[in-house]
């Protein structure tokens, strides 16, 4: 920490913008968790699992092809929708309905499974990708923004926005919306609920394998990040409210910069304390999120 | 058209309908009436797939239907208003109508058919962009009845459509049931308003606790004593 004031304000800054660059990736991992849990009411325990083997599968693209992440992120994203459609269509639909307490043993098992075989298969150690414009910054007025994280936060902001055009502009995604607003009235009408289920799985583990592709720009991957991720998902949706679109991608962004600040403040070992002090505070003054649209 | 015979429905131990059987032909008006918790419902919801009846038969149009998913059932041409109205609160007037339009049957003309609901229903068409769930009672019911007309269902399912409406808006509700079935639909109606219903009926059953007690025309039924006392207070 600087004892000049004005170069304190600009390190701040500086973590403030790459706390928002690293929260758009956060925020589009979230929202694979909001979407699941805002259409089926299944809490997605294997979250931060399925953002791994995102990453572990751009890992491998880059390893064995030489392929840039940005450039396998569609392939990852599609094998996760497949992953999570199967996933969802044989193992979790007859636990739809049933006690919470079941569905999480059931994910809980998914989520050991996921990351005990990405341990069997890639070791413990770490993995991470070098392309050429590693060490490229943009600077903008005074502050040098890193593209790695530049190219990763507008890369998440596009796929925001693809999901925004699917549940808007497309049948499946009304139905998707439909089937979330009332599951009877989507039987009645005769939409397919189980299929729109598998589909909304899909949809929601697309988003993170492609999170996933994102983030193995800004970080080295190995397997035990899995269960940081999951936390980190549900704590970013719980702030910006749960089931909203709106609030996971704005609960990335806040917990993304307050991993920042922390950074500078504290250290970046205690980056949690932040992000876990948010969520107590927000639990306590409004519990059902910041964008929740219903208390 | 409609053949329901011997059907069971369990809701885990308890028994919800015994040995129910009931027939609707093409272009008829079949009322079924009975006391809450009769089983109507149940059985509405039983012939459009979504409850597995443990015992019976349901045929529409020849073709054993029983136990088949409700979107199975709706692509065949049932189609179901249902009690409550259960439209999609966060959607807006025009997405309602669009999901309406679940069956592949109904896609191609759904053009077509959205014109002729906005004609049937012109306060829908002024709300189009409007969330479903800011609309009234009566709105919702007509827009729950226009969203059934998108699938282009053959046989049309009301399940009290009249309730917590205002008489007007009941009265309208009627209207539009006569309209259905001069434009050629048939319908199956379950009513609380048994004088007013059994008015429209072709052929008309009492349900009692799970079991058809009575059957006959609206006009046998009407005369019935058993009924005047139960349902009419006459």
């Amino acid at each position: 920490m600087s004892a000049d004031p004005g170069q304190f304000v600009l390190t701040l800054l500086q973590a403030v913008a790459m706390g928002l660059l690293t929260g758009m990736v956060y925020g589009l991992m979230a929202l694979g968790l909001s979407v699941i849990f805002g259409v089926m009411r299944v809490v997605n325990f294997a979250h931060g699992e399925m953002m791994v083997v995102g990453m572990y599968l751009a890992w491998l693209a880059f390893d064995r092809l030489g392929l840039d992440p940005l450039v396998s992120l569609p392939a990852v994203a599609a094998a996760l929708f497949v992953f999570g459609y199967v996933l969802q269509r044989t193992v979790i639909n007859p636990f739809i309905g049933l006690p919470e307490h079941m569905q999480f043993m059931l994910l809980l098992a998914v989520a050991i499974l996921l990351v005990n075989a990405c341990l069997a298969i890639f070791g413990p150690d770490t993995h991470g990708v070098q392309v050429d414009y590693m060490f490229d910054s943009f600077n903008v007025g005074p502050l040098v923004l890193d593209a790695v994280r530049v190219y990763a936060a507008l890369v998440a902001l596009l796929i925001a926005g693809l999901l925004w055009l699917f549940f808007t502009r497309t049948r499946s995604g009304k139905a998707i919306r439909a089937a979330a607003d009332n599951h009877v009235g989507a039987l009645v009408v005769g939409l397919d609920v189980k299929r729109l289920y598998a589909l909304t799985f899909g949809v929601g583990a697309a988003c993170v394998g492609a999170a996933g592709a994102l983030m193995l720009l800004i970080v080295q991957v190995h397997p035990f990040l899995a269960i940081d991720y999951t936390l980190l998902a549900f704590v970013i949706v719980i702030v910006g409210g749960l089931g909203s679109m709106s609030g996971a991608l704005a609960g990335g962004l806040l917990i993304g910069v307050s991993e920042a600040v922390a950074g500078v403040l504290l250290q970046p070992s205690l980056k949690s304390v932040f992000s876990f002090g948010l969520l107590i505070l927000v639990l306590l003054l409004r519990p059902q999120g910041l964008l929740a649209r219903r208390s | 058209m409609l053949d329901v015979s011997g059907l069971d429905l369990h809701y885990g131990d308890a028994q919800a309908l015994a040995g129910v059987s009931l027939h609707a032909q093409a272009r008829e008006i079949v009322v079924i009436v009975g006391a809450n918790g009769a089983g109507k419902s149940s059985l509405i919801r039983t012939i459009h797939g979504m409850h597995r009846p443990s015992a019976g038969r349901i045929t529409f149009e020849g073709i054993d239907i029983a136990g088949q998913p409700s979107h199975q059932v709706v692509e065949r041409g049932i189609g179901q208003v249902a009690e409550g109205r259960q439209v999609f609160p966060n959607l807006s007037v025009l997405e309602n109508l669009e999901m309406g339009a679940a069956p592949r049957r109904a896609r191609a003309q759904e053009k077509a058919t959205l014109e002729r609901v906005f004609g049937l229903f012109p306060r829908l068409a002024e709300r189009r962009r409007q969330a479903a769930g800011t609309l009234s009672g009566g709105e919702q019911q007509m827009l729950a009845i226009g969203r059934c007309l998108m699938g282009q269902p053959k046989l049309i399912m009301l399940d009290e459509p009249s309730l917590g409406l205002s008489p007007a808006m009941t009265q309208e509700v009627f209207r539009v049931v006569r309209q259905l079935h001069a434009d050629g639909l048939t319908i199956l109606l379950v009513e609380q308003n048994v004088m007013a219903s059994l008015k429209l009926a072709n052929r008309a059953y009492v349900l009692e606790n799970g079991r058809i007690v009575l059957s006959g025309t609206g006009p046998e039924l009407l005369d019935n004593d058993g009924v005047r006392q139960a349902y009419l207070g006459l």
